[in-house]
């Protein structure tokens, strides 16, 4: 079986590495990289919790051939705080406590974080809509809302206050 | 799978030929998000994929004097943000836009979409009822096909062995021309059609149809092109007694099966409701323009 060698960035650095045919862009990314931020919950689709940003665009990286990464610049949740300082979003669920077994937060944040870079001011229902490909087993998903909403104020520079603990 | 390799060609010529070489299946490859899901559940074995995303033109829209062109491969993503598009054929971006979540947006494509051949697709409908075209790159050179001739059966297509879609083209409307697409889930996102409905009309300066095309989906191994419900449209305003023929020739066009979803009755009944919604929206659409 030939491997393919695929050049790419990830989080913005230059990785190579070799991969089998039928390896997704997932499989690289854990078993091969490293990078286990990046959940497996279902491989078809449905769950979000692989979401990582391919070319400005999130994608389920369980739905894409780790071959198809060559030249491509992806991001995944491990690239989303700048060194020890945390993403808005990712701020924000810690004060919102939006996760209970934290599955699905990864696919959460790079979701949320790529909302935010298209439209720093979502209504309530564009986020629902938004993040209607990430599934959540334990939250019931208002603390996640209420927190991307409350990050997205913060990045547009207002203060929200932060909920009561 | 014990053989399968991958090539990502940067020219037709170049996949044209990787595909002529290939002994076993090949598969193309444009969002993955059908092809993916079966190749994990071995509901498909291919020998080949070919990835047809680095060969110019397969992703972008390009709008020309009378048709906008749209790359086989290009995300639904590119597809909802093409203003351009949008104004012209809402009903065409509606379908796409319905596939799956802002994930599935990134990756699917309308070449994906029809040629994984599910009768529930929900971007075939508005563009055949929009009379849109494949263009087709194959050993012979190329060739187009209306919309309505690629799929044939479910998971079936027309396509030859080495032949693929490079584009759409779709002809821009004209004065008084609009569409809508409709589908019916029982939740509001992340689900299956149960009923899809395209209609494209074209009116005159008062309001009466001239020109109408009603495609179904989910109601045949194969989508609907209603003869009979375009009919009903044709030289009529959008009265009570117009919708009335249209929701029942709606019905008459549907060979469903039951299954989760729905029974037969129930997606001939919710057929006849979605033809009436969607011609609403399309003839108010067309009336504006
Ligand atoms: C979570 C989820 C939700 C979904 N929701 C919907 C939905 O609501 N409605 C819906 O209709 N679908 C839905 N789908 C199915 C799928 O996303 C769509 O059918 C999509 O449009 C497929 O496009 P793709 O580019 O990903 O195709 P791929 O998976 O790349 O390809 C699909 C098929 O088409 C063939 N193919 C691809 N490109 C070409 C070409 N240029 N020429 C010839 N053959 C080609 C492939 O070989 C393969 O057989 C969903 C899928 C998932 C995973
Ligand atoms: S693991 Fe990719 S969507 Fe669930
Ligand atoms: S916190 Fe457990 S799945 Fe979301």
């Amino acid at each position: 079986m030939a491997k393919t060698h695929v050049t790419t960035i990830i989080n913005g650095e230059p990785v190579e590495f070799l991969c089998e045919p039928q390896q997704t862009l997932l499989d690289v990314l854990r078993d091969e990289l490293n990078l286990t931020g990046s959940k497996e919950g279902c491989s078809s689709g449905d769950c979000g919790a692989c979401t990582v940003i391919v070319d400005g665009n999130i994608v389920c990286a369980c739905l894409m051939l780790g071959a198809e990464a060559e030249g491509r610049n992806i991001t995944t949740v491990e690239g989303i705080a700048e060194g020890d300082k945390l993403h808005p979003v990712q701020q924000k669920f810690l004060e919102h406590a939006a996760l209970q077994c934290g599955f699905c937060t990864p696919g959460f944040i790079v979701a949320a974080k790529a909302l935010l870079d298209h439209n720093l001011n979502p209504t309530e229902e564009e986020t629902r809509y938004w993040l209607a490909g990430n599934l959540c087993r334990c939250t019931g998903y208002d603390k996640i809302i209420r927190a991307v909403l409350d990050a997205a104020a913060v990045m547009r520079g207002e203060n929200p206050p932060s909920p009561a603990a | 799978m014990p053989n399968l390799s991958f090539a990502a060609p940067t020219s037709v010529d170049e996949a044209v030929k990787i595909l002529a070489g290939a002994s076993g299946m090949a598969k193309m490859l444009a969002g993955g998000t059908d092809l993916l899901v079966q190749l994990r559940s071995g509901r498909t074995r291919p020998e080949l994929i070919v990835d047809t995303k680095r060969i110019p033109g397969l992703i972008g829209i390009r709008e020309e004097s009378d048709r906008f062109v749209i790359g086989a491969s290009t995300p639904g993503v590119m597809i909802y943000e093409n203003e351009a598009l949008t104004r012209a054929w809402p009903g065409i971006v509606e379908g796409m836009d319905l596939i799956g979540s802002e994930q599935i947006q990134g990756r699917a494509s309308l070449a994906g979409n029809l040629c994984n051949a599910s009768p529930a697709a929900d971007s075939v409908p508005a563009l055949i009822a929009a009379r849109a075209t494949a263009v087709i790159a194959g050993p012979s050179g190329r060739r187009e096909a209306p919309v309505e001739a690629i799929v044939t059966g479910p998971g079936q297509t027309s396509l030859q062995k080495g032949e693929f879609i490079v584009e759409f083209h779709v002809p821009k409307p004209k004065p008084h021309q609009s569409d809508a697409y409709l589908r019916f889930i029982p939740r509001t996102e992340m689900d299956i059609a149960v009923v899809g409905c395209g209609v494209n009309v074209t009116l005159d300066g008062n309001g009466v149809c001239t020109d109408a095309r009603v495609v179904l989906g989910a109601v045949a191994p194969t989508q609907v092109i209603a003869e009979e419900a375009a009919a009903a449209l044709i030289g009529h305003k959008l009265d009570n007694d117009t919708l009335s023929k249209l929701d029942a020739a709606a019905g008459r066009a549907c060979k469903p099966i039951s299954d989760k979803r729905g029974t037969i009755e129930y997606r001939i009944k919710v057929a006849g409701v979605l033809a009436r919604r969607a011609a609403a929206i399309a003839f108010e659409r067309a009336a504006q323009r």
